[in-house]
């Protein structure tokens, strides 16, 4: 079958420093794979080129088998189709939780500005966030900006969904409410590719999970394998360190 | 509950060492503030009208009845500063934002776009204004067009807007390079077109950020109006002048002064009270001292 994402041998450098090296990795459709590695070694970089915030230098990214990457390619359909969230949340201050959700849904979809509204509100029940609709960012809790971050995201409906490292900027009691957002997410057929820090989210969650080390990648398997009976020296390295 | 106790009671609250030093840090720099302006106001009403000449500064730059004179044909041709800064103003906007984008283009396609938009807020910021209401109020209607378009007014308006969009398109890019590049890729990672990421996510931000300086240059366009008199119309600087010769007399320089303060100083405050809002809104919590 062909894989929903597909790197194949992607280079990337910002001047002389080269990110990616050379990757390739297939990402089926509906499954959860996550990236683990140091910081720096090039999660959000991957992330970025698979939706196309970032020109890749020599391969390919595809997706559904088609050539995303090709140069001259309009990228906004796109992006239409593969979400992202950020570490940073990245909500819009000036806008309402409801307006932050339903801009890309009026402007990018052409929805009318009703039913983009009620789209977006049986997305914050759905999520627990059915009060805030009309209260601006910076009135949000850290966990609850990421959350609305994700259904912001979702709202597009996008058939793959990337998420770098969004528990990151979190307190640690916060975690836990962003986090069940995304375990509700798996097996509804969306496509997840998770950047994270969190070993023991990653092992639950994924279907394999992806070691990379300075821009390739290192290891790659079933969480049992890769947290179980790692074979690459690095990932010994890198558990050891993280896990103490 | 524990302010209805005092209140019983009959207590002030108890303040601590502390708030009752900075109490008293507050009544001594009130004390010097007003002991200060008052010495400095008792050294101007006692010794200027000691000056030797002061009957006769008194008499040429305050004289009541030629204030009484002059004020409504003052008035009168303030109007027309109104009106030059009424039309001016949104020109200056718009065209100030349109250069502002210019500059911010990215395409590399659009190099001289930019190159173009540079040099214009260089030549404009690095002339004088009224030099510039010189160049153009004389040499384009020096060109010989056809009446209506060949008036100074227009052409000393036109220089002006010219001038001040070089200034405030260095305001908006200031404020769009503000904007934090994460939120760009917020945007277009939602699928947004570049035109609409500048239309509903950087430009409303940036725009917030940039009033209390666009209301600053506000304040100086009030004022500089007044140089489109130099070629002509005669607006309230002219209008003084001519009753100045007329009656021999500067008191209507000194009213037409206070018309133009009656207008800039609430400006003035209302910039300083948005600066002071936005100083708190986005610079964190103030060291004690
Ligand atoms: N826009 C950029 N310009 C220059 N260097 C960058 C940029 N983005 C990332 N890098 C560099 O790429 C490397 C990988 O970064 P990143 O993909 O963010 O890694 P990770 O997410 O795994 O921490 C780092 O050395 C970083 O400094
Ligand atoms: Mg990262």
């Amino acid at each position: 079958m062909t894989p929903k994402v597909s790197l194949r041998g992607v280079s990337k450098s910002f001047g002389s420093n080269t990110v990616l090296r050379d990757l390739s990795l297939d990402v089926a459709t509906g499954e959860v794979v996550s990236l683990i590695g140091a910081s720096g070694s090039g999660k959000t970089t991957l992330l970025r080129c698979v939706n196309l915030l970032e020109h890749i230098d020599d391969g390919a990214v595809l997706l559904d088998g088609d050539e995303i990457s090709a140069i001259g390619r309009d990228p906004n359909p796109v992006r239409r189709r593969v979400g992202i969230v950020f570490q940073s949340f990245n909500l819009f201050p000036h806008m309402s939780v409801a307006r932050n959700i339903t801009l890309a849904l009026t402007k990018v979809l052409g929805q009318s500005h009703d039913d983009a509204r009620t789209h977006a509100s049986d997305l914050l029940q759905r999520f627990g966030l059915a009060e805030k609709a009309d209260v601006y960012p910076d009135q949000l809790s850290g966990g609850q900006q990421q959350r609305v971050a994700i259904i912001r995201a979702l709202a597009m409906r996008p058939e793959v969904l990337l998420l770098d490292e969004i528990t990151s900027a979190l307190d640690p009691e916060l975690v836990g409410e962003v986090l069940d957002v995304v375990r509700e997410l798996k097996g509804s057929g969306i496509t997840l590719l998770i950047a994270t820090h969190e070993m023991g989210f990653a092992r639950e969650i994924s279907d394999r999970v992806c070691f990379l080390h300075s821009g390739s990648v290192a290891e790659i398997g079933t969480p049992t394998q890769v947290f179980g009976s790692p074979q690459d020296e690095r990932t010994r390295q890198f558990l050891r360190r993280v896990t103490n | 509950m524990a302010r209805g106790l005092h209140r019983r009671t009959g207590h002030q609250p108890r303040l601590t060492t502390r708030q009752e030093y900075e109490r008293q840090q507050r009544r001594r720099s009130s004390f010097i503030a007003a002991a200060s302006t008052f010495v400095v106001l008792v050294a101007v009403l006692v010794f200027v009208p000691r000056m030797p000449r002061w009957d006769r500064v008194k008499k040429s730059f305050f004289d009541v009845d030629q204030m009484g004179d002059s004020l409504p044909r003052l008035i009168d041709a303030f109007w027309l500063d109104v009106k030059i800064f009424a039309w001016t103003t949104p020109a200056i906007f718009a065209l100030a934002l349109l250069i502002a984008l210019a500059r911010n283009s990215r395409s590399p396609a659009l190099f001289p776009i930019r190159a173009l938009a540079a040099a214009y807020t260089d030549v404009m910021r690095g002339v004088p204004v009224i030099l510039w209401i010189y160049l153009v109020g004389f040499g384009v209607p020096g060109l010989g067009i056809a009446r209506p378009f060949n008036s100074p007014l227009l052409w000393g308006s036109v220089a002006l807007a010219m001038t001040y969009s070089g200034y405030v398109a260095e305001v908006f890019r200031a404020g769009i390079d503000s904007v934090h590049e994460s939120q760009r890729a917020a945007a277009r990672s939602l699928g947004l077109s570049s035109t609409q990421t500048m239309r509903h996510v950087v430009l409303p931000q940036a725009i917030r950020r940039v009033v209390p300086p666009l209301l600053n240059d506000l304040v100086s366009l009030q004022k500089d109006v007044a140089l489109v008199s130099l070629i002509g119309p005669i607006e309230i600087l002219r209008q003084a002048g001519i009753d100045k010769s007329k009656f021999a007399n500067f008191t209507p320089f000194v009213v037409a002064a206070l018309i133009f303060l009656s207008v800039t100083i609430p400006l003035t405050r209302l910039t300083d009270y948005l600066w002071q809002r936005e100083r708190r809104r986005t610079s964190g919590t103030r060291v004690a001292a």
